[in-house]
């Protein structure tokens, strides 16, 4: 134990994390034959591309604190898709017109959270809870259950096949909104702030900062960050059902804390939330290839997260 | 109003069960007669009982996303281990496998996040696939028959005299709170709200908060064992998915029964009526003549909009000060 406290600082959780995604990779090579090739290595990392979006606005909601979570978010990436689903109806030229109203949906909906939390000061857990009953009830009312629209043929071309030789779209937009994320989070005083607030509310107020806003803006940016990831995962799954999104929500905030962000808030960074990504997306896959029952996959899947966070998702002993 | 708002986090909720018990009756006439109310509760009744082991957890400044897993574990297990034809011996030994993995589940839980000082809502997330696989490694498909005689006996009402009868439920909410009550007036309910309020400060007067933790999610595990057994005794057989679905209202029923997320403060009683409430709104949904594909909407929107009071309340007061 103390070694390995020692050895902390060379090891931050992001890079620990995607050690042990290469190394799982090739582990899984030995157990599933041909499991460790480069064209499986492209899938893993496009499907972690999707997980990884999804998480973006998951990252900035922990990071700034008070208890801070997107539960809203399996449902705003299912709306994401629908709504590009449904305005595109299949024509390439709808493309951006659609991503705009996605955006815009999004955030206006992130906005509605943020409200509840910052001015309401409800919790954030129950506020973004009940929002995702109300996107699902919304998306049951307009659509009647009746799923009308039709891919674009250029998104599958553009985010799901190859795109620069042998890397789909989705993965270098997942490294744009990486290099987006740094920048936001290091290089702006926005993301000074949302530290800043993360760490200590009332001290950030007291030098200066406005809670109150930065909190909304916060949840607002994650809605339309993850209204994004369903446009994105519609150039993946090319169709849309009412349960799309949702088995991605909790796996969204096990890539943030997987990735070493703590969720007390004020601590952690995308690139962590990445690499989280990667290793629950390598762990999912190598239990298909392996073939296991689902049972055991979830027994499995469970004693692995287990034990990444007792690598380091530890809190501080009561005693120090 | 503030004081009392302060000594009874549960007044509001009390208030609005009054409104959706009033609606509930406006929309059905015989609400209040006993084949109605015997089935409301009994319906009722896993979701009160999973808020009630999900109150001690949030006070103690926890949360427990595994109980619903645990439900379909024991509910599983019950289903499995008491065939149509089980006698009282087969029936007692089934019950004390389904505690002892209840309590087992609870303790892993409680071990996470005590020993190892895991956040509690990620270790609980984590632990409820592995008991989620449990469940389905035991019960692959849903199943299993239990004996009449059991399920007779919850589903009927008690009958105290030939022409009056109590609701089995009703007794167990009382006794339930009962025991809060009992448990109000002890040293356990003083730790349990330190232990959520300020962990430091309590670690430091001398409570024993890694300890406290640990039997909070020792209450939610069995709690979740006593919710299968309500399902399985209502539905007569076994479910590998039964709880899939039932984790997050939980904590919903907690926060509409006034219970703070943040812990140290609550009561299991506001659990209760938080719970009641969210079957009411169900029920006066699909009482109300609504078009199915709007049913999900409103009930969405009613909850959002109870949840939302206190907040209204407190940004009203905070803008007339």
């Amino acid at each position: 134990m103390n070694a390995l406290t020692r050895l902390r600082p060379y090891f931050p959780p992001p890079l620990v994390a995607l050690i042990l995604g290469i190394a799982l990779f090739f582990i899984g090579g030995v157990f599933a034959p041909g499991f460790a090739n480069p064209d499986q290595a492209v899938n893993i990392v496009r499907l972690a591309a999707f997980l990884g979006i999804i998480a973006a606005g998951q990252t900035l909601v922990i990071l700034s604190g008070g208890e801070g979570i997107d539960l809203s978010a399996g449902a705003l990436v299912t709306l994401g898709a629908i709504l590009t689903y449904r305005i595109t109806n299949g024509d390439d030229a709808l493309i951006l017109p659609a991503l705009v109203v996605v955006l815009l949906v999004g955030a206006g909906i992130g906005t509605l959270n943020g409200v509840g939390v910052a001015i309401l000061k409800m919790p954030p857990l129950v506020i973004t809870l009940g929002m995702a009953g109300v996107v699902t009830g919304l998306i049951y009312f307009v659509t009647q259950g009746e799923l009308i629209g039709r891919t674009p043929p250029a998104m599958g071309r553009l985010l799901s096949q190859a795109l620069i030789g042998q890397i789909p779209g989705v993965i270098v937009v997942w490294l744009v909104i990486g290099v987006g994320m740094w920048v936001l989070l290091e290089r702006t005083p926005f993301g000074k702030q949302l530290f800043a607030i993360g760490i200590n509310r009332t001290a950030a107020r007291l030098s200066g900062v406005r809670v109150s806003a930065l909190v909304t803006l916060t949840y607002t940016i994650s809605g339309a960050l993850a209204a994004f990831g369903g446009f994105v995962l519609l150039g993946f799954t090319q169709t849309v059902f009412l349960n799309l999104g949702q088995p991605y929500l909790f796996p969204s905030i096990a890539a943030v804390v997987v990735g070493g962000t703590v969720l007390a808030g004020g601590k952690g960074s995308y690139w962590g939330t990445m690499a989280g990504a990667l290793v629950l997306q390598v762990i999912n896959s190598l239990l298909i290839a392996l073939g296991v029952d689902e049972a055991y996959q979830l027994m499995i899947l469970g004693t692995i997260l287990l034990v990444l966070l007792t690598l380091y998702g530890r809190q501080r002993n009561l005693r120090q | 109003m503030t004081r009392a708002l302060n000594r009874y986090p549960f007044l509001l909720s009390l208030i609005l069960l009054v409104i959706m018990i009033a609606v509930n009756r406006a929309l059905q006439d015989n609400l209040f007669e006993l084949a109605p109310l015997n089935g409301n509760l009994r319906v009722f009744m896993p979701a009160i009982l999973l808020a009630v082991g999900q109150t001690f957890v949030v006070i103690a400044g926890g949360v427990d996303l595994s109980m619903g897993a645990i439900l379909s574990l024991t509910n599983a297990i019950l289903a499995t281990q008491i065939p149509q034809d089980a006698g009282v011996d087969t029936v007692i030994r089934a019950l004390l496998l389904a505690f002892g993995a209840g309590a087992l589940a609870g303790a892993l839980n409680g071990f996470g996040v005590t020993v190892l000082r895991l956040q509690p809502i990620v270790t609980t997330y984590a632990t409820g696939f592995i008991f989620a696989g449990f469940a389905l490694s035991i019960l692959p498909e849903p199943g299993g028959r239990l004996p009449r005689d059991l399920t007779t006996f919850w589903r009927s009402p008690l009958q105290i005299t030939p022409d009056f009868a109590i609701p089995v439920p009703l007794i167990v909410i009382v006794l339930l709170v009962i025991v809060w009550i009992i448990l109000s007036n002890t040293r356990y309910k003083q730790f349990l709200f330190a232990t959520g309020g300020k962990a430091d400060a309590a670690y430091s007067t001398g409570v024993p908060v890694n300890r406290v933790k640990f039997t909070t999610y020792l209450f939610s595990a069995l709690f979740a064992t006593l919710a299968a057994l309500a399902i399985t005794l209502g539905s007569g057989t076994g479910n590998p998915r039964a709880g899939d679905l039932l984790t997050l209202p939980s904590v919903v029923a907690v926060v509409l029964g006034g219970t703070r997320l943040s812990g140290g403060q609550g009561s299991a009683i506001g659990s209760i009526i938080g719970a009641l409430i969210l079957g009411l709104i169900s029920n006066i949904i699909s009482f109300a003549d609504l078009d199915s594909w709007i049913r999900p909407l409103i009930d969405a929107l009613i909850i959002i909009a109870a949840l939302a009071i206190p907040g209204v309340i407190g940004l009203i007061r905070r803008l007339l000060r």
